[in-house]
């Protein structure tokens, strides 16, 4: 999930008695199918639970592109390097789509962005693991994005107008990025011992933190359940990491890899992988700001968006001068 | 202190012939910046050939709460609609 962990301020699922009668006839429009969107009334803490989780999104997409960064001056091609420039400018694209959606909410952008700069917001902690080779761009394609469309998907039918017009232009553009990661990782997997060993090695270190995108287990989450109810999470995070573990085995086993998990196996009965135990202390360390790239992606962050300030200032006093003239 | 950017609706012409359909929206300082920033967020995949940018600040929009008001009075003139009117299947191009 590039959203995890989002709270709802509420500590028990609201149920019927618990509303007002708006709040029945807002659950009511939920619950047969009907969009929310940006003008209609809804509860606050439905307005201030979306915020948190489309702004946690968007921070993600952004943030998301600086691991990919560090590749660009060393993608092994030209090829490579105009597809990589091209993912990471769609991630920007996400950000904004996403960054938008939270803006019909009444937020505004630069509340938005103060919050990440200052290190208050969340983004996904996946974005805290380095990048140390050209394989570990592959795995991300693969494993990250790959996890993030399985999220993705059915965030499309939710119930939040804004959010779910956003999340089907991602999911269109998402696909191309989980390919060109398996690209990478079918080359070099058919490639050298040493580049086969290099696709191996970015394997073994991304798989456990994409498990864990999905958040820990949320079978006793109000939170999960109230934006269950909401329309705004429609699979637990369970199922969907299951998904993941499903659709990814084989595209692994394709690639002649090995999952870095003894205890994965096959149930003929549930039809599923069984997986081994998820170090829940380590993701939730990373989340608290030590993990190995917290403070590397974020101050990478600010000073781009500080060494931008000039030219954002200077395309203002464009305007404005403009402006001025039209006026006269 | 710089102040915000204000915030631009953007719409795009996916081919000649069809209408702007609304895309999504953006900030940007200006008129020229929207057109520029919509080219980059909004069609990165040969999405349109036309784009339009308004300020959001200048559109005006009907209110939820008028929904009725507005829509209700076209549910009984069903009649405005050509399948109201059952056509014999002998009759031919009608």
């Amino acid at each position: 999930m590039y959203a995890q962990l989002v709270e709802t301020g509420l500590t028990k699922v609201q149920t019927l008695d618990d509303m007002s009668s708006e709040e029945q006839a807002f659950q009511a429009r939920i619950d047969a199918g009907v969009k929310i969107e940006a003008k209609d009334w809804m509860p606050e803490a439905y307005r201030k639970t979306l915020i948190r989780q489309i702004s946690q999104h968007a921070h993600s997409e952004i943030v998301g592109q600086l691991p990919e960064g560090n590749w660009v001056t060393r993608a092994p091609t030209l090829k490579r390097k105009s597809i990589l420039l091209a993912k990471i400018q769609d991630e920007a694209g996400h950000g904004l789509y996403l960054y938008s959606a939270a803006e019909t909410l009444g937020v505004s952008r630069d509340e938005l962005l103060a919050a990440l700069h200052s290190g208050k917001a969340k983004y996904s902690s996946i974005f805290n693991y380095p990048t140390l080779t050209w394989a570990d761009i592959g795995a991300i394609g693969w494993l990250v994005d790959g996890a993030a469309i399985i999220n993705q998907i059915p965030l499309c039918r939710c119930s939040y107008g804004p959010y779910s017009r956003a999340m089907i232009r991602v999911c269109k553009e998402e696909s191309f990025h989980a390919r060109q990661g398996y690209d990478i990782m079918m080359s070099l997997a058919r490639g050298t011992p040493e580049q086969k060993a290099m696709a191996q090695d970015a394997l073994n270190r991304w798989w456990w933190p994409s498990l864990m995108m999905f958040g820990p287990s949320d079978a006793d989450s109000v939170n999960s359940a109230q934006s269950g109810k909401w329309r705004i999470k429609l699979f637990s995070n369970d199922e969907l990491r299951q998904r993941m573990v499903d659709q990814t085995v084989p595209q692994a086993e394709f690639l002649g890899l090995t999952i870095p998990d003894p205890k994965l196996k096959f149930n003929h009965e549930t039809g599923h992988y069984e997986f081994g135990e998820i170090d829940w202390a380590e993701f939730h360390n990373v989340l608290k700001g030590n993990g190995p790239c917290n403070r590397e992606r974020l101050r990478t962050r600010v000073q781009a968006w500080e060494d931008g300030q000039w030219f954002r200032d200077a395309l203002v006093a464009h305007a404005d001068k403009q402006a001025a003239r039209n006026a006269a | 202190m710089s102040k915000e950017w204000p915030l631009w609706e953007v719409f795009i012409r996916s081919q000649h012939g069809l209408a702007h359909k609304h895309v999504g929206s953006l900030h940007a300082p200006d008129a020229g910046m929207a057109i520029n920033n919509a080219r980059d967020v909004y069609t990165r995949r040969n999405e349109g050939v036309s784009i339009w940018v308004v300020r959001a600040a200048d559109i005006v929009a009907s209110s939820p709460a008028d929904k009725d008001a507005l829509f209700e009075p076209a549910n009984s003139k069903v009649y405005r609609h050509p399948t109201f009117f059952p056509m014999p299947e002998e009759v031919k191009n009608l």
